[in-house]
């Protein structure tokens, strides 16, 4: 059983669709990167995923034990957060509120879940530091120890390296793949870095207005389109 | 100084006085627990353009010759709050054209309604009133008083049962909402409580001066503290000492309430800046960070 299965997904606004007939599942430990060009509806289809927006038509349904409200997820960096008064601690714990129900503050086991977060991110030097004086990397992580504290199963991540120094890239990325590997989280990410994409994950998706593959990675890099994109990526940065 | 004391010792003979200190405090701190929320969610202008639709309907009121002109007022402005904030990023016209066109067209509309259709002899100086709230805080009726206790207790208990979720909310609503909380919901009390604030905030600085109530305390708060719980709290105390010296100020030189308060917002944000500016976190040094940012994104 798949924990993530969508079937003749559509998105689209108004009624005019970006992308049309998505069919994909992702199982339980899988590493799946989603590239495609800007346009190609690939914030659209993370929405989508989140259940903030309705298919046009086509269904998204989860199993093998995970509900939707159990999807992490790292988006980007929004203009709010940047000059937000928040100490980490603050925002790590935010990610645990699905877990409280109607308590209105956060009982002991929420705070230990987000100090364990903390902790597992690498950052507890930095707990009561304001978040808007981080790099850029350690506010990654801080949003990802977040995530980690509303599920242990799925991580959705939004472009989770842009914006970033390859070295802080570099760790960034290892830092995913040890969360998919050692600690068997379910991994979907968004990413124009399609040289990355090849290197860690395990399936890829590649989205335009159609969907044009859908596969394993190895598979992948057999199709015409996969030679084509993974050729210009590896000349851009030649 | 001894006689500024005993010339304040004689004012609070007055009940007028002690109503006036006790609404002012109880409206600051509500104000301001609110403005950190408005101000971090680039709503600032919420209170201005809200409090202009209060005027608008304060002007309806008093035309048709209601009583109790918040039976019409609170309505109208709860309605207008929610339609400002849940309106959601799908409208045509964005969020700062919608608000901007509500709070001149209301204002706009109300002083037509009044000058063309009030019986008033002073017109003039009934709109100026409302405007700048320059003597309302002083003849509050009873009713007034007591209104004004029972819903700021609900708003500060609704503030502080939902803390840990306006955070979320305002930090990062998507994550919120995705994560199964449910942030509309929210995002509806927010407007709710903002709209009952404002129309209570009127009594005090009168419309126009809304805004600073609401954006003042919490900018100074944000200057000097870097956790979401200490500006928070900065932010009330802040508004509390300022309204309070701002009202006693006021009765001793009989300066108009409204502008003192927000003169006394003034000095104390610049104050917070300088402060601000010697522990070397400054808005400034915080913006040269984003555009380096900026620029690395952009290779």
């Amino acid at each position: 059983m798949s924990q993530l299965i969508c079937d003749d997904v559509s998105l689209g606004y108004e009624g005019r669709a970006v992308t049309e007939h998505l069919t994909f599942q992702v199982n339980a430990g899988d590493y799946l990167c989603v590239v495609g060009e800007n346009g190609a509806g690939k914030s659209t289809l993370i929405r989508a995923l989140l259940g903030l927006k309705a298919p046009m038509s086509g269904t998204i349904t989860t199993g093998d034990g995970l509900k939707h409200n159990e999807i992490g997820y790292l988006p980007q960096q929004t203009v709010v957060q940047r000059d937000f008064p928040a100490s980490v601690k603050e925002i790590v714990q935010s990610g645990c509120l699905n877990k409280v129900g109607m308590n209105p503050f956060y009982g002991r086991e929420a705070r230990v879940v987000a100090q364990r977060q903390i902790e597992r991110m690498g950052i507890s030097h930095l707990q009561n530091r304001c978040y808007r004086e981080l790099s850029g990397g350690q506010q990654q992580r801080v949003l990802l120890a977040r995530a980690l504290c509303a599920t242990g199963k799925m991580l959705l991540l939004d472009e989770p390296v842009a914006g970033l120094d390859p070295k802080v890239t570099r760790e960034m990325y290892e830092l995913i793949a040890k969360l998919n590997k050692e600690d068997g989280i379910t991994v979907i990410m968004v990413s124009h870095d399609i040289a990355a994409a090849v290197k860690y994950a395990t399936h890829i998706l590649h989205i335009s207005h159609v969907p044009l593959f859908f596969g394993t990675k190895e598979d992948y890099l057999k199709t015409e389109i996969g030679r084509a994109f993974t050729d210009a990526a590896g000349g851009d940065e030649e | 100084m001894t006689n500024l004391f005993a010339t304040l010792g004689n004012y609070f003979q007055y009940p007028f006085v002690k109503n006036a200190l006790i609404v002012g405090v109880l409206i600051a701190l509500c104000s301001s627990l609110l403005g950190v929320t408005l101000v971090l969610k680039r709503l600032s202008f919420i209170g201005d353009g809200l409090s202009h639709v209060a005027f608008g309907a304060m002007s309806v009121a008093s035309v048709v010759g209601l009583t109790q002109q918040m039976l019409l007022i609170m309505p109208v402005t709860v309605i207008a709050a929610v339609g400002l904030l849940m309106g959601g990023k799908n409208r045509k016209i964005k969020g700062d054209a919608s608000l901007a066109m509500l709070s001149v067209g209301a204002l706009g509309l109300g002083y037509l309604i009044v000058n063309k259709f009030s019986k008033s002899g002073n017109i003039s100086g009934d709109v100026c009133t409302t405007l700048f709230g320059s003597t309302s805080i002083l003849t509050l009726s009873k009713f007034d008083v007591w209104l004004c206790i029972v819903m700021s207790v609900i708003v500060i208990a609704v503030f502080v049962l939902l803390y840990n979720r306006i955070f979320a909310v305002t930090f990062d609503e998507t994550f919120t909402t995705a994560t199964g909380v449910k942030a509309s919901a929210y995002n509806l009390i927010i407007a709710v409580v903002t709209a009952v604030i404002i129309v209570l905030a009127m009594k005090l600085v009168g419309s126009l001066l809304i805004s600073a109530l609401v954006i003042f305390p919490a900018l100074s708060a944000m200057r000097v503290f870097k956790s979401f719980k200490s500006v928070v709290v900065c932010s009330a105390v802040v508004s509390v000492l300022c309204s309070v010296v701002g009202i006693l100020a006021s009765i001793v030189w009989s300066t108009p309430v409204g502008s003192t308060i927000v003169a006394i917002d003034i000095v104390v944000f610049l104050v917070f800046t300088f402060i601000g500016f010697l522990k070397g976190n400054n808005s400034l040094g915080i913006q040269t960070k984003n555009n380096s940012r900026e620029r690395k994104t952009n290779q």
